[in-house]
């Protein structure tokens, strides 16, 4: 797992490579909590290289959705892979996250 | 379920009906007379508390709910701050979720139904001690060293001590599940329900995280579920009613997977809603498979309030339905390709299952076979439910 973020105005992108599941879904909640800033108005995960996600990693969404809702942020999601993409969708996950097809449209769902 | 040679229980019987012991001390008498169990009875708290103050040798309390003087509800908030390594199960009415739920949120370990099935009761008792038993050793392991394996064992003792041993069977169908547990995380569990008019109900389920916190999840989810699938027959209304409970104040963002059927047997009429898990196949006679149309719904305990889309259908004499967690599908080999679900409906190909065990045994041998060693990370389930031809 690789995360990599960047920032874009008030929002925060942040690129997830790899895998996430049970064996290091802490480091992923460290990393994703420590590029989040409070001033921040939008977080877009960015799944195009996240090759597989376990139910430990959605934990991890979920917390980081949560304290988001709590600072009046949005967590949104984009470029899913199928496989991810149908996890999302089967779980119900994108309920909580919506997920796009690409950056650019994420980013112009934060701008509505 | 085993009972380990050698270990003894003292159980308090708390219950305002005279009959009540009589009928514990016979139906149970094999156990007495094994040395395993001893019975200690009172007829309402009151006196049930005053026999704790007494016999600090007891381990677990069977209680009524509607009693004289002090009621069943109110013992447990006693016991609980009486002594917390205590285990109590409830006596309800059937389908009386309220006193249910109440008696969960004051800590009871788990509750049967009446009028008294003595079988269930016994396994309920066994449960209830086993995981009795791996909390005290959860408590100790924290005293001495806090040691993450060791608490993964404790939370592996404790997710399989919920797991039904004994399978309801009819003239007309099979049921059958196993779990193979992963080494370090997992949280899968199944259960089977008796429901009433001769209804099955079967849950499957995967709790995200692990330890002893998510073992406890667990705990609380499976018994929920158990207590919503008795008192309501609609699995949409089950898995709203135990996604509002899970959801409310669920700060760990633990959650849990559900798919959630309740089975016919004199029809054969299936129907189930799904809280965000891996959707069931159906294999018939003729090797071809149908999986079951998505529902919508959300995993459970991550937002209140949520409905589930309910789904229906009917299985054809010779149909197996089999209910499995993402521990098959995603199932991988030393490359790290994923088992998935077209191998999964090739178990089959050259012909259907013809009972419910063998069906799976068949998978659990087909994921052995591609991983071929490769080390297992989730724990895999299987959950099988077979209509049967009827046999002459």
């Amino acid at each position: 797992m690789d995360l990599k973020s960047t920032r874009e105005g008030s929002n925060l992108i942040v690129d997830v490579e790899g895998r996430v599941d049970g064996t290091n879904a802490m480091d992923f909640q460290t990393a994703l909590e420590g590029a989040i800033q409070p001033s921040d108005q939008g977080v877009i995960m960015d799944m195009g290289q996240l090759q597989y996600i376990s139910s430990a990693g959605l934990r991890v969404i979920l917390l980081v959705a949560k304290s988001l809702q709590k600072q009046n942020a949005k967590l949104l999601g984009c470029s899913l892979s199928e496989s991810v993409r149908e996890i999302f969708a089967i779980s119900g996950f994108d309920k909580i996250v919506p997920v796009h097809d690409s950056r650019t449209d994420a980013l112009k769902a934060l701008e509505d | 379920m085993s009972e380990s040679e050698g270990d003894s229980y003292r159980i308090l019987v708390v219950d305002d009906e005279p009959d009540v012991e009589p009928l514990m001390l016979q139906r149970m008498r094999r156990h007495i007379r094994s040395g395993r169990y001893s019975f200690v009875f009172a007829q309402n708290g009151i006196e049930a508390l005053d026999v704790l103050n007494n016999d600090p040798e007891i381990d677990m309390v069977v209680s009524d709910i509607n009693m004289p003087k002090m009621d069943g509800l109110t013992l447990l908030s006693q016991i609980s701050e009486l002594n917390p390594d205590l285990r109590a199960v409830i006596v309800s009415a059937y389908g009386d979720m309220k006193n249910i739920r109440t008696a969960m949120n004051r800590g009871a370990f788990d509750f049967v139904t009446k009028p008294l099935d003595f079988d269930d009761l016994q396994v309920t008792i066994e449960r209830t001690l086993e995981n009795m038993k791996a909390w005290k050793e959860a408590l100790s392991s924290r005293d001495k060293l806090v040691s993450l394996q060791r608490e993964l064992d404790v939370a592996s003792q404790m997710q399989q001590s919920i797991l039904p041993t004994q399978f309801p069977q009819g003239d007309d169908f099979e049921v059958f599940g196993s779990m193979e547990p992963a080494r370090n995380v997992g949280g899968d569990f199944f259960d089977v329900v008796q429901l009433d008019d001769g209804e099955i109900g079967l849950a499957i389920a995967d709790v995200s995280g692990k330890g002893v916190p998510a073992a406890l999840f667990m705990m609380s989810s499976r018994t929920l579920l158990k207590g919503s699938a008795i008192g309501l027959t609609d699995p949409g209304k089950v898995l709203r009613e135990v996604n509002n409970l899970l959801a409310e104040d669920n700060e760990s963002a633990m959650f849990v997977t559900v798919l959630y059927a309740v089975y016919n047997p004199a029809t054969g009429h299936l129907s189930y809603a799904n809280g965000g898990h891996n959707l069931p196949v159906i294999f018939h006679g003729d090797g071809s498979s149908t999986v079951l149309p998505y529902t919508d719904g959300l995993a459970l305990a991550v937002l209140s309030g949520v409905e589930f889309v309910e789904g229906e259908l009917t299985l054809a004499p010779g149909d197996t339905l089999v209910l499995y967690t993402d521990g098959v599908t995603e199932a991988m080999d030393a490359v790290n390709e994923e088992f998935g679900m077209e191998r999964l409906r090739a178990v089959f190909a050259g012909g259907g299952p013809q009972d419910a065990e063998g069906a799976n045994e068949a998978v659990f041998a087909a994921v052995r076979e591609f991983v071929s060693g490769a080390p297992q990370s989730d724990d895999i389930t299987c959950l099988t439910l077979r209509r049967g031809r009827s046999q002459a």
